[in-house]
This record gives structure tokens, sequence and C-alpha cells, in this order.
């Protein structure tokens, strides 16, 4: 890391998580499923979540994206504490600053691809011909054909989906941006066309957090990994 | 920035039995939240209490009027109460057939409203009718017709028409796409979705569609013999829901 990046804040900065699931309907069982997580992420840079599968890394980026609740400690997001904050401000956090690419696209369905795509941009008052223009281009970008602009996503196949939900992911250049499993499900020609997305956003000075299964996409697009395994919490015999 | 509807203790009682009880909420202008709850839970006559419908037995319902700023709706005069429910509030019933005249053209009934607030030009009166069958996907040559020849999705479009022609500040909107089959409901959501983000509405939607809300709402409030029992984001409540009953309610919804 170069002392030129040393000097600026982190856009993301993690400190205290934990998180239990108390199961009310299941005799209130309480599972503790994180500890003491810490994370900070600065502009410009990508941080793998890295871990056994259900180890948490999803719990997390959940957590940050305020999709999960966070029951202790502090999740700043460009100065916002999504553990704390009232909706409200996680929804214009969201709609300015934080952008999350899932891996499941979730539609109005019957909407068009390229306005599922334009969407985020809309919402933040983007004239409609400039939000549908980016989303076009993003979208021919991912090689998803023109003639399918105009019908919704939701008959396309999982790595078509998938393509429509990361040109819909970065239509606004968030500030910060989560990305769950980005390149799975993808031919190696889309892959690579993701990698150089991310690689752009990080030019710009985005701050990502990802989950990549794909072990060189991850080595290449990565600065550092964090293995969440040091969050989980130490069961009491 | 001042909230649009400040909810301060709200109740209302029939007889010993609780309608809703204790609510208190702040909703800003541009949000959509969610009332959902099963039947019975109270939901219904807390949207019929904050609307003015119904008289709350206790509590404030302070609405951000344009002119006077803040005021509380329980309290003040009945003709300035219906004038709000003609000018900056909306209220879409779950039949259309309760929110407009069925014996009067469907370019009345959009006209209706405008005229109520003093609108008297025929001409100017009929171009917005035309304007507003237009943005809810009605054709204008339907602009005679009457709402009973309209099929159930048309009525409700025709409905959401003549509510937002005012240009009101805050809706009000009570199972909007029950009774609806699920192609017409996706369009009526997709549509309210758009009006929503173009107006910079307000809205309170009470639903028992978790689907509905996951899709319009930002926040979600649950509600459960009368009482709030959770709150919070929209994702949050369905995704990750603290009280054992909406870990029970999002539990009990069939998947497709």
């Amino acid at each position: 890391m170069s002392i030129f990046a040393e000097k600026k804040s982190p856009v993301i900065a993690l400190s205290g998580v934990g998180k239990s699931f108390v199961l009310h309907n299941q005799g209130g069982a309480v599972i503790p499923v994180m500890e003491g997580a810490a994370l900070e992420v600065l502009p410009g840079e990508c941080v793998a979540l890295t871990g056994a599968s259900g180890a948490g890394k999803s719990t997390l980026m959940r957590m940050i994206y305020g999709n999960y609740r966070a029951n202790q400690g502090h999740i700043l997001v460009g100065g916002v504490d999504v553990a704390r904050a009232e909706p409200r401000e996680i929804i214009r956090l969201r709609r300015e600053g934080l952008g999350y690419v899932s891996q499941f696209l979730r539609v109005v369905p019957r909407v068009p691809t390229l306005d599922v795509v334009a969407e985020p941009l809309l919402a933040l008052g983007v004239a409609e011909d400039r939000a549908r223009a980016r989303a076009a281009a993003l979208l021919a970008r991912l090689n998803i054909p023109e003639r399918l602009w105009s019908l919704s996503p939701t008959t396309f196949s999982g790595g078509e989906q998938q393509r429509v939900n990361i040109a819909r992911g970065f239509a606004h250049e968030y500030p910060a941006l989560l990305l769950d499993e980005p390149t799975a499900s993808l031919d190696p020609v889309n892959r690579a066309v993701v990698l150089e997305l991310i690689e752009a956003a990080k030019a710009r000075g985005t701050a990502i957090v990802g989950i990549f299964h794909d072990a060189e996409a991850r080595d290449r697009v990565c600065d550092r990994a964090v293995d969440v395994a040091a969050f989980t919490p130490q069961v009491a015999a | 920035m001042t909230p649009l509807l400040q909810v301060r203790d709200v109740a209302k009682m029939y007889g010993a039995r609780i309608g809703c009880t204790g609510v208190s909420f702040d909703l800003y202008p541009g949000e959509v939240m969610g009332i959902v709850g099963e039947s019975g839970s109270g939901k219904s006559t807390l949207l019929n209490c904050l609307a003015g419908h119904l008289k709350p037995d206790a509590g404030q319902v302070i609405f951000d009027t344009r002119v006077d700023g803040p005021v509380d709706t329980v309290t003040m005069s009945e003709p300035a109460r219906r004038m709000l429910g003609r000018t900056d509030w909306a209220f879409v019933h779950q039949h259309a057939r309760d929110g407009l005249r069925m014996n009067v053209s469907a370019g009345g009934n959009i006209g209706e409203r405008l005229m109520a607030v003093g609108a008297r030009h025929y001409g100017d009166i009929r171009a917005r009718a035309v304007d507003w069958l237009d943005r809810v996907e009605i054709s204008e040559t339907r602009v005679d017709d009457r709402p009973s020849a309209f099929s159930g999705g048309m009525q409700q479009r025709l409905q959401i028409a003549r509510n937002l022609v005012t240009d009101p500040r805050l809706v009000f909107m009570d199972e909007p796409t029950g009774g609806l089959d699920v192609s017409v409901q996706a369009r009526l959501l997709d549509l309210l979705r758009g009006l929503v983000r173009q107006m910079g509405l307000s809205a309170l939607i009470v639903t028992h569609d978790l689907a509905v809300v996951r899709l319009l709402a930002d926040r979600l409030m649950v509600m459960k013999d009368g009482h709030v029992v959770e709150t919070g984001l929209t994702d949050q409540v369905l995704d990750d829901p603290q009280h054992a009953y909406t870990q029970l309610l999002v539990s009990s919804v069939l998947q497709v």
C-alpha cells in the first residue's frame, strides 16, 4: 500500500461488530454468528472476504448494507453508522453512496431490462435519456443482446440475469460497493468484462468489499483478503 | 427536514376491543412506508385514523400543511380536513368502486376532483383528465366511458389517476393490489413506483402481501393485535425479522 493511500480515510470502517440470530419460533434458540468483526476499506481499495462456506461472509456483507441488523459495534459507510442509522438515512446512503450486487436479481415483473438497469440513476434524478444511454452502454458491454433490452429479465438465463444485476450495480458510480460473487456463472469473456468494470471502479476511488470463490479473479482485483473465520464467536461448552 | 406526517400515540377502541393503540412514527417527504399484519391486526383501522376517516380516541396526527405548517388533523375543523382530503391527501381504496363514481365517465371521475379544488375551464379539465389517463396507461378513446365498462386493473388505475390529479403529497393506500390477478398487479406496482419517484410522493400502504411491500415500500411497520411489534427498513424486517410474530409472518410466505 502506498503512502498516498495511507493518508486517505476509510470509506467503510467496521469495529466490534457482533450479531446473533434469535429464533423465537424454535424455542427462542440464540445463534451467535459474529463477534468483534473489524474491517477498514480505503478509497480505491478492494478487500476480499474469505472463509469457509457458512463462516459468515454473506452475513457480514449484508450487515454492511443494512440488510441484516448488527447487534453490536459500528458500521461506518461514508460517515453513516449503518448499525444505528434511521431507515431513511440508510435509504439515502444506498441511493447515493453504497451499491450492492447480490447473487440474485429482484425486480418488478414485466419491467424492461433497460429500465431495470437505469433505475438507480432515475432514483438519483438523472434525466431519462441519459440514464437509459448509460444503461444501454453497460448492457452492450456485458454482451446482453439489444433485442432483449425491452424484455423483463425475469425470463433470462442465470448468467444473463447475473450480468443485468451487475449492469444495474455499476450504473451509478457509488463511492462504496459490495460484490457478492460477481463472476459466478459467467463465461470467460463476460468474466473479463466484469473484472475490468471492477478495476475501473477502483481506479476512480471506489472502496469495494467482495466475496469471490473464483480465486483467480480475487487475486487479480483484490488488494488483500480478510478471513471472516476470525470473527466467528467462540462457543462456550 | 420536517416530517410530512408525525403520528403520536394514536389509539382507537371499538368498545372494549383494541382497534390500534400506542402507534407513533414520523414519515418524511418522499418516503413510502408499508403497514403489514394479518386480518384484524388493526392496520386498516390505523390507516383510516390517519386519513381522517375515523376519529382516533387518543393521539395526534400532525400533517405539515403547505400554508400553515404542521397542524394536528385530529383536532382541525371538519371542512379543513375535507379540504386536505381533496388536495394534499389521496386515498386509494382496495375496491376501485369505493373510490370511483361508477355512473360518471372516466374523464368526469378525474375532472370532479379538479373541480372540487376550483377548476372551472372545461377544456383545461378535459385536457388534464386525458393527460392523466395516458399516465396510467388508459387510452384517450376511453375518456367518455364509465368505469363500470373497465376491467378491474383499469378501474384501479383510474382510481389512482383521480387521486393524483391534484398533485397530493401523501397517498394512503389500502391493499391497492388486492383482488387483481398477478400480471395486472405487476403492471400496477411498476406504475405506482414510477409515479412515487416522479412526483416525490410520500405514501402509506396497508397490505398483507409481503412481496408488494418489498417492491414498493422503503420502510415497514408490522402490526399484531392493534400494536406495532416491529419497524425498520423493509428488506431488513423481511430478511432479518427480530420479533417472534414477524418471524412467523415471514416464514409463513409460500415460495413460488
